[in-house]
């Protein structure tokens, strides 16, 4: 359905849009059907986000934290077959990831005697929030070209310097700054196509 | 339409940093160590023998079956193994 003033370029973007949240829902039923490697693209998916989950939003030490990560996945993989609308396997993982990381914290407060009522270190929900609007913005970082990808990735997410990544990518290290802004402004582009408002009210994208 | 800056969206994207490698292919290799598991604790049912030797030296008995015997998978067989 056409909104008011919109144009064919914003209906593209929908159509990606809706193609993508495609992909979760292919993705879930090829892990249902036992493919492994379809297994092996979800875990690398969703890792950044369980871990991001547990170590920022809870502040989980990392033994903590990978009890989580691995308790997570397994029940994920257990428990894909009762998912109820594939393409909501992300919102499914964040609770899941919250609810095992809840009983992870309940359970050191019980081991310390602990008040089992006031749980300290349970996020506010912003940062919740915030960590999804990252996953967004990974999410459309994985339509840039390859090196915008490794750039920003190695830069903001992995810490690494601009001698590092030069040395990496082959690339002048006096280049990596310029590089990066041009990749930030690509990655604007791109998150801003993907978060198009959606239709109005009864009007489902077709 | 989000109005996301260079610095907005620099910080989402160094809220994302990847998790350990080795938790990734630990997860990543979970179909097949429960593959793996499931045909031990089936061999083990059927034969006493094979379980005495499995429960003596679980590591091997995953490494037999193809199985990295990481902590969890080897906890997770002596746990299959002692209710079997």
């Amino acid at each position: 359905m056409e909104t008011p003033g919109d144009d064919g370029q914003a209906a593209a973007r929908r159509s990606e849009l809706i193609a993508h949240e495609g992909t979760d829902a292919a993705l879930v039923a090829r892990c249902r059907a036992g493919d492994d490697d379809a297994w092996r693209e979800l875990v690398d998916r969703f890792s950044r986000y369980v871990y991001a989950i547990a170590v920022q939003g809870f502040r989980l030490g990392q033994q903590d934290a990978e009890d989580v990560f691995q308790d997570v996945f397994a029940r994920v993989y257990e428990r894909l077959g009762s998912l109820r609308d594939d393409e909501a396997v992300r919102p499914w993982i964040a609770q899941l990831t919250r609810r095992v990381c809840i009983d992870r914290l309940r359970s050191g407060a019980r081991e310390s005697d602990a008040d089992l009522d006031t749980l300290p270190d349970v996020p506010a929900e912003d940062e919740l929030t915030a960590l999804e609007d990252a996953f967004d913005v990974h999410e459309a970082m994985a339509e840039l070209p390859a090196n915008c990808q490794q750039i920003l990735d190695r830069f903001f997410a992995r810490d690494e310097s601009y001698r590092t990544i030069g040395d990496n990518l082959g690339l002048p290290a006096g280049t990596i700054a310029s590089r990066i802004s041009r990749c930030l402004d690509k990655l604007r582009d791109a998150f801003e196509g993907r978060n198009v408002p959606p239709a109005p009210s009864g009007g489902q994208v077709t | 339409m989000s109005n996301y800056d260079h610095e907005q969206l620099s910080r989402l994207i160094g809220m994302l940093p990847p998790a350990p490698e080795a938790w990734v292919q630990a997860a990543q290799e979970l179909p097949a160590a429960r593959r793996g598991l499931d045909q031990l604790v089936a061999r083990a049912e059927a034969d006493a023998a094979f379980r005495a030797v499995a429960l003596a030296d679980l590591e091997r008995a995953l490494k037999t079956e193809g199985v990295e015997p990481q902590p969890r998978v080897v906890e997770e067989l002596r746990r299959l193994l002692a209710n079997d």
